[in-house]
C-alpha cells in the first residue's frame, strides 16, 4: 500500500492533456487505479467519455495498451485479450513470468445496461481480469441520458423534470449486488475522495487470480448540473449519505469499509445538484422520502450482514 | 501425403480447425454451426490442440473477444451462423476496421424471419460490405481446403484482413462425402508461424487502438482498408499456387466448366455448383452449348477476371441463393451485371432467386434456367429479367 508521496512520485499513466472536462470525476479515478496497476496492464474500455476523450487519433492519453472496441463488449474484449495472453503462455511464446494486469473500464451505461451480458459472461467463464465501472449515473457522452444506475428522481434528457413526470421514477440497478450474484472473487464500491481505500482496492484486486469488479463513483458537473470543482466533495458526501457505501466482498465475505460516525440524510447530498432540483418543490417530497428509504434499505441490510457474517 | 476420408462438412471444417491449432478460439452455438465448435471442443478436452477456447455467451461477444485475442497478437478463429452473423454485424466492421486476420467459418443459414434453420446465402451476404474477404464452397472438400488457405490470405503482407468461409447449411455441413485431408505437420509447415505486426500483449511498446478518428484522418483510413482490399487478389493467387503444389488441388477467384466454348453460362455459390455442372454436362451430350462458372471469392469481387471469362457468352443466368429486397436483382446479379457493363459486347444476364431457406434446386430446375436462355439466344428477347425458381406465385 503506497503513500500518497510514494503515489505521487510514480509515472502518470494516463496522460494529461486528454480532452475530458475539467474536474471530471472519471479522470481522477481512471488516474488513480492506473497508478496502483502499474505499466504492465492492458486496458479495454467501452465506448463513452473515458474512450473518445482520451483517444482522439493521433493523439492517445494511455501510457500502456488500450484498445477500445464497442459500447457494450469492453469485458469480451479484455476476456479476448486475457486468453490470448494464457494461450501464448502456454504455448511458450510469452514469457512465464510476466505478470499483466487485464482493466475493462466501463461507465454506467456500458456497464448496468448494454454492456451487462458481457460482464456477465466474462465473469462467469472466470477470466483473470478486472472490471471497473465508473458511475456518473447516466448516459454522459451522449448527453445525459437516463441508464439504469440513474437515480431515483434525477432528472436527465431522458427522464426531464416536466410538468407531469418529475425526473427518473425508478431506483436504480444495484449493479455491485448483480455482480455478486456471480460468486467472483474479489468486488468492491470505491470513491475517489477516498484515494487510500481505492488504491489499496485496486491493488487487492489484481493480486488476486481470477475476474474482479470495482465500482467506482464518478461525479460529472455536466450531467449532476453542479461546479466544476465539486466532484471529490460530491463523492465524499455521496459515501456519507450512504447513497454510495464503501465496501468490499472477498470470497463471499462481507467487509464495510466505511461507516459514517453520523450518517448525513440524502437532502445533504441531493441539495449540491442540479438534477434533484424539482424534488425540493412541495409536491415533489415523497420522491425524497422514498429515495432516502431505498438508501436506508440496502445500508442497514448491509450493516445486519455484515454483523451476521461475523458469526459464520 | 493426406488420405481419404468420409466426414460431414462440419467435420471437415472442425479437422481443419485441429490442424491450424489457433491459439483463440471464441464462439457460440447455432445451428447449423454448432456442430464445429462441439467437434473442436472434443478436441480441445482431448489436447489435440493448444487453443484457448472462450465458450461465450453471444456471437457479438464471440466477434469482440476474437476481435480482442487477434489485437492481442495471434491467430484466431470462430464459426457462426444467419443470425449469429447477424447479432455479430457491429464487431465485423471493427474486426476488418482494426485490420485483425480473423477466420471465420460461416456456415451459411436463412436468416429469421420467419425462423428457417437451413441453407441460403442470406447470413454472408448481408456481410458483404463489412470490409471481409469472403469465399464460398461447393462441399466439404472445398471448405476444408478454403479455411486453411483463409487464414495466410488474411496474414498476408498489406492485407491483414478477416475472412469468412461459407459452406452451405446442412446440404453441405451434415452430408458426408469423401475428401481429401492433408497430413497435420504438412499444414503447420504449409500457415508456419503468426508474427503480428502490433501486437498488444507488447506492454513495453504501449499501443493504442480504436481511437476516435474524425474527419481529419477517416476518409484516410478508410482508403487504406481499401487499398488492403486489392492486395487480397494477388494474395489469393499465391496461396493458391502454394496450396496447389502441397495438395494438387488448384484454387482460384472461380472455377469454369466447359465455358470457353459455350453461348449460354450459368453462375452459381456453394453446392448449388455441383448440380449446375451435371446438368451442363448432361446438355452438352445433346449439344446444347452451355457451360458454367462456380465463383470462390465474392469479396474482393473479381470483376475483370469476369469479364475475360463470360464476355464471350450471348446469355447468362446468374443464381442468387439469396434476396436483395428492393435492389436490382439478388446481389450476385447485380455485381456481375455491373462487372460486365464496361464491356462493348456482353451476353444477355438474367437472375434467378432460388434455394430459399434449404428449399431444394433440382436437376430439372437448372434444366428450365438452360431453356429459358435457349429462348433468350433465339428470340433476342429477355421475359423475365428476374424470377423466383420453384416458388409457389
Amino acid at each position: 500500500m503506497a503513500t500518497l508521496k510514494e503515489l505521487s512520485k510514480k509515472d502518470e499513466l494516463l496522460a494529461g492533456g486528454h480532452r475530458l472536462c475539467a474536474g471530471c470525476g472519471a479522470s481522477i479515478v481512471v488516474r488513480q487505479i492506473l497508478l496502483a496497476a502499474g505499466k504492465n496492464t492492458i486496458a479495454t474500455c467501452s465506448t463513452g467519455c473515458l474512450e473518445v476523450a482520451t483517444s482522439i487519433y493521433p493523439f492517445t492519453s494511455w501510457r500502456i495498451p488500450f484498445f477500445h472496441s464497442a459500447f457494450e463488449n469492453s469485458a469480451a474484449t479484455s476476456c479476448g485479450i486475457e486468453a490470448m495472453y494464457q494461450s501464448l503462455k502456454r504455448r511458450g511464446k510469452l514469457p512465464v513470468n510476466e505478470k499483466i494486469n487485464f482493466i475493462a473500464f466501463g461507465g454506467d451505461g456500458g456497464t448496468y445496461d448494454i454492456g451487462l451480458q458481457s460482464l456477465s459472461g466474462g465473469l462467469e467463464r472466470g477470466h483473470d481480469f478486472l472490471y471497473v465501472c465508473y458511475d456518473n449515473g447516466a448516459y454522459m457522452n451522449t448527453g445525459i441520458q437516463r441508464s439504469s444506475s440513474t437515480p431515483l428522481g434525477a432528472a436527465t434528457t431522458t427522464t426531464p423534470a416536466g410538468k407531469v413526470i418529475p425526473g427518473k421514477q425508478q431506483y436504480r440497478k444495484d449493479l455491485t449486488d448483480v455482480v455478486e450474484a456471480h460468486h467472483i472473487p474479489y468486488l468492491a464500491q470505491a470513491s475517489p475522495h477516498n484515494w487510500k481505500d481505492l488504491n489499496r482496492k485496486v491493488e487487492k484486486a489484481l493480486s488476486i487470480k481470477g475476474p474482479k469488479f470495482l465500482n467506482v463513483i464518478a461525479p460529472c458537473h455536466r450531467g449532476w448540473r453542479t461546479g466544476i470543482n465539486e466532484a471529490i466533495k460530491l463523492a465524499k458526501v455521496a459515501v456519507d449519505t450512504c447513497f454510495w457505501p464503501l465496501y468490499e466482498v472477498e470470497n463471499g465475505k462481507l467487509t464495510i469499509n466505511y461507516k459514517p460516525k453520523d450518517k448525513k440524510p440524502i437532502t445533504e447530498w441531493i441539495k449540491m445538484q442540479g438534477r434533484f432540483k424539482h424534488l425540493f418543490k412541495p409536491e415533489n417530497e415523497h420522491i425524497i422520502q422514498r429515495l432516502q428509504e431505498g438508501i436506508d434499505c440496502k445500508w442497514e441490510n448491509l450493516l445486519k450482514r455484515e454483523e451476521f457474517e461475523k458469526t459464520c | 501425403m493426406g488420405k481419404i476420408v468420409a466426414m460431414t462438412g462440419n467435420i471437415a471444417v472442425a479437422n481443419a480447425m485441429r490442424q491450424i491449432n489457433p491459439d483463440v478460439c471464441a464462439a457460440y452455438p447455432i445451428t447449423p454451426s454448432t456442430e464445429v465448435m462441439q467437434q473442436f471442443s472434443n478436441f480441445v478436452a482431448d489436447g489435440k490442440v493448444d487453443t484457448e477456447l472462450v465458450t461465450v455467451e453471444s456471437e457479438h461477444s464471440a466477434m469482440s473477444a476474437c476481435i480482442g485475442s487477434s489485437a492481442a497478437g495471434g491467430r484466431v478463429m470462430t464459426a457462426t451462423s444467419a443470425n449469429g452473423l447477424a447479432l455479430m454485424w457491429e464487431m465485423l466492421y471493427i474486426a476488418s476496421g482494426n485490420r485483425l486476420p480473423i477466420a471465420m467459418m460461416v456456415i451459411n443459414r436463412a436468416l429469421s424471419a420467419p425462423i428457417n434453420i437451413h441453407g441460403d446465402h442470406s447470413d454472408e451476404m448481408g456481410a458483404r460490405d463489412a470490409g471481409w474477404i469472403q469465399m464460398y464452397s461447393e462441399n466439404g472438400q472445398e471448405a476444408y481446403d478454403n479455411l486453411i488457405q483463409a487464414i495466410l490470405i488474411g496474414e498476408s503482407e498489406g492485407v491483414l484482413l478477416p475472412v469468412m468461409v461459407g459452406m452451405d447449411g446442412f446440404i453441405i455441413s451434415h452430408s458426408i462425402e469423401n475428401l481429401s485431408m492433408l497430413d497435420d505437420q504438412q499444414v503447420k509447415d504449409f500457415l508456419g508461424e503468426y508474427k503480428p505486426l502490433h501486437p498488444l500483449l507488447n506492454v513495453n511498446k504501449p499501443l493504442t487502438m480504436g481511437p476516435l478518428d474524425l474527419q481529419d484522418y477517416y476518409s484516410e483510413h478508410k482508403r487504406q482498408q481499401t487499398e488492403a482490399m486489392e492486395l487480397v487478389k494477388p494474395a489469393i493467387l499465391k496461396v493458391a499456387k502454394d496450396f496447389a503444389a502441397l495438395s494438387g488441388r488448384t484454387y482460384g477467384f472461380f472455377e469454369t466448366h466447359r465455358l470457353d466454348d459455350a453461348e449460354m453460362g450459368i453462375i452459381a455459390l456453394g453446392s448449388a455448383a455441383g448440380t449446375a455442372r451435371h446438368v451442363v454436362d448432361g446438355l452438352r451430350e445433346k449439344g446444347i452449348k452451355v457451360g458454367m462458372l462456380k465463383l470462390r471469392v465474392f469479396r474482393p469481387f473479381p470483376s475483370e477476371e469476369l469479364q475475360q471469362a463470360l464476355g464471350h457468352l450471348k446469355s447468362l443466368a446468374v443464381m442468387d441463393r439469396s434476396e436483395s429486397f428492393g435492389a436490382a436483382g439478388g446481389p450476385v446479379f447485380s455485381e456481375v451485371r455491373s462487372a460486365l457493363y464496361d464491356l462493348p459486347t456482353r451476353p444477355k444476364t438474367i437472375n434467378y432467386i432460388y434455394g430459399l431457406g434449404g428449399r431444394d434446386l433440382g436437376i430439372a430446375n437448372i434444366e428450365q434456367v438452360v431453356a429459358d436462355l435457349q429462348e433468350i439466344n433465339q428470340t433476342g428477347k429477355i421475359k423475365n429479367l428476374i424470377t423466383h425458381l420453384t416458388v409457389r406465385e
